[in-house]
């Protein structure tokens, strides 16, 4: 409990601890994204947002809001109905659909049952031709970062809840991408692992160089993972408001007990109960 | 025990459960064998005692060891036949495999190429084999090669629809994700639709096992002794005729065993292919 009072003052004294969306280079931009489904849904109306290098945002919203049809739009699975997502950085191929180098994962492990846990995060490697032995040695490397290491010849079904979808995510991160989408990732484990790959999300992020867009409707975990959330609400889909949330990296266990991160917390659910209302 | 310390270091296989482990499977499928075997014994010694208790003529009931020893008397011309039918069953079991997992492939590939030709796949399918036999040993001049194709057509379509099936039960969030890899048209092919269709792909396979047995036979029944070719259903025409009755049993008996034979080995064949991975296949252990 000593050790809380360390990190309050450095918060307050408003020293940035990272870039956020605003100065960062943007990665990726929403302009009035719609998304109408053809049964008529309406699930995303004038959905603006941008998202910087090296940033870690948060969608928050209750649930049937659209969180996933947004990701799954920046990801490029369904094009919105109008409105438009850009990636300035980004090189476009012939077509002149953008190089996105991003990396998804699913609410779902979404793990192939045939094949062990090292031919899965194989995958990606290997639709992208890379070398057997390259692909050998880094889907063991990103397995033994998410502390998978003795479990490459296991199949999924002989692996637990939490360590499917810590397969999931070493898929995601072999490919070393630029952008890492994750859908509530971790909404179906149990605290005390929701918690510890929560640290370990954020270890990584740290050490690596990623952008992460990070679907939630848990505001706890979001407040304590990301610089900035995005309150979304429903029917239709939008945005209520966007929270930056100052707490220095690297967050920890002290931080989730620390009176900055109740306030936080009590912010964001006041601005979800707005959400909610509106 | 030290749990953690095995959850950290991997799986752990303890030689000594293993064997254990070994001997409890043996002991759990011995009864499975027992059972039936006891029945099928029982029956048989029943069999026996009434035929000639009640002394039944051997050309309406022939004794088990009436047929068996016909069986063996008979050996050399039965198992010529039987060969010949086997032959026939195997080679239209692997052209309907051939034949039904590319145009299953070809249908996935193409929504227009299956909504023009599923429909005919399934009138092949519910036309009766005695119907049209007939018509395909007038057509086709060689007996052999009409007995396959008889036998073909029973045997192809729950291979082609369980195929057809399974390639378009992948898993949607998979799809996506192929998708989002930029994997071609033959990488989805060949890492998700081929692996997500194997467990429907064997379970036609061996209900197309037994089919092409049966398709083989009901067209020799057909092609009658007409034909050169002399499988099992011709011997038991030959023996009706000749009012050989045990003869007639013991083929009858070659042609149960054989589509048991082949029902067992595709089992073996599926389980062994999806005993690591699919529900249908492992054993549960709570
Ligand atoms: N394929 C679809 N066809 C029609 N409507 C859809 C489709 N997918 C989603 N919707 C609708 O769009 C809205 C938003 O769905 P979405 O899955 O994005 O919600 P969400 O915010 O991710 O919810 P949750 O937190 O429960 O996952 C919902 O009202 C849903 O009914
Ligand atoms: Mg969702």
């Amino acid at each position: 409990m000593i050790g809380l009072a360390a990190p309050m003052p450095a918060a307050d004294s408003g020293a940035p601890p990272l870039p956020t969306a605003t100065k960062g280079r943007p990665i990726v931009t929403l302009r009035g994204v719609e998304k109408q489904f053809s049964n008529g849904t309406l699930a995303v109306e004038d959905f603006n947002a941008v998202v910087g290098a090296h940033e870690f945002v948060s969608l928050l919203g209750p649930s049937g809001c659209g969180k996933s049809t947004v990701l799954r739009m920046i990801a490029g699975l369904g094009a919105p109905t109008s409105g438009e997502i850009d990636w300035p950085s980004a090189d476009h191929d012939v077509a002149g659909e953008p190089r996105r180098d991003l990396s998804f994962v699913f609410q779902e492990p979404t793990l192939m049952p045939w094949a062990t846990a090292i031919r899965n995060v194989m995958l990606p490697l290997r639709l992208a031709r890379t070398a057997r032995s390259e692909m050998q040695d880094r889907a063991a490397e990103a397995l033994a970062l998410v502390g998978l290491g003795g479990f490459e010849n296991a199949y999924p079904r002989e692996l637990s809840g939490g360590m499917k979808m810590r397969v999931s995510i070493a898929r995601a991160i072999v490919t070393r991408p630029r952008i890492l989408l994750m859908d509530e990732p971790f909404a179906a484990l149990d605290e005390i692992t929701r918690f510890k790959l929560n640290n370990d999300l954020l270890e990584l992020w740290g050490a690596q160089s990623w952008t992460v867009i990070f679907v939630t409707h848990s505001v706890f975990e979001s407040v304590y993972l990301s610089q900035r959330i995005v309150v979304m609400a429903a029917r239709p889909g939008r945005v209520i408001s966007e929270i930056a949330i100052t707490a220095p990296y690297p967050r920890d266990e002290s931080f989730r007990t620390s009176p900055i991160y109740n306030d936080h917390c009590r912010a964001v659910s006041a601005e979800l109960h707005r959400a909610m209302a509106a | 025990m030290n749990d953690a310390a095995i959850a950290v270091a991997g799986p752990v296989v303890k030689p000594a459960r293993a064997a254990a482990r070994r001997d409890a499977a043996i002991a759990q499928a011995l009864p499975r064998i027992l059972a039936p075997v006891a029945i099928g014994v029982i029956t048989l010694l029943l069999w026996e005692i009434t035929v000639h208790v009640r002394g039944i003529e051997p050309y309406i009931l022939p004794s088990p060891l009436l047929i068996a020893q016909t069986l063996i008397a008979n050996w050399g011309s039965l198992q010529v036949s039987l060969w010949v039918t086997l032959q026939t069953t195997a080679l239209a079991l692997i052209v309907a495999v051939v034949l039904g997992v590319s145009l299953a492939i070809l249908f996935t590939q193409s929504k227009w190429v299956e909504l023009s030709f599923f429909p005919y796949a399934v009138i092949l399918q519910v036309t009766p084999i005695v119907a049209i036999a007939p018509l395909i040993i007038i057509w086709v001049n060689d007996t052999r090669i009409a007995l396959l194709i008889c036998a073909w057509i029973v045997a192809f379509f729950p291979i082609l629809s369980n195929t057809t099936l399974g390639l378009n039960s992948a898993d949607h969030n998979l799809l996506n994700l192929f998708q989002l890899y930029g994997a071609s048209r033959f990488q989805m092919l060949r890492f998700l639709r081929l692996p997500a269709a194997m467990p429907y792909f064997l379970g036609g396979l061996r209900i197309s096992g037994g089919l092409a047995l049966i398709g083989a036979v009901v067209a020799e029944f057909v092609a009658g002794t007409g034909g050169q070719a002399s499988g099992l259903a011709y011997r038991i025409l030959e023996s009706g005729y000749q009012l050989q009755i045990p003869k007639m049993f013991a083929a009858l008996f070659l042609i149960s065993l054989s589509g048991v034979c082949i029902f067992l080995v595709l089992t073996l064949v599926s389980h062994l292919v999806l005993r690591r991975w699919h529900e249908s296949a492992i054993r549960r252990e709570n």
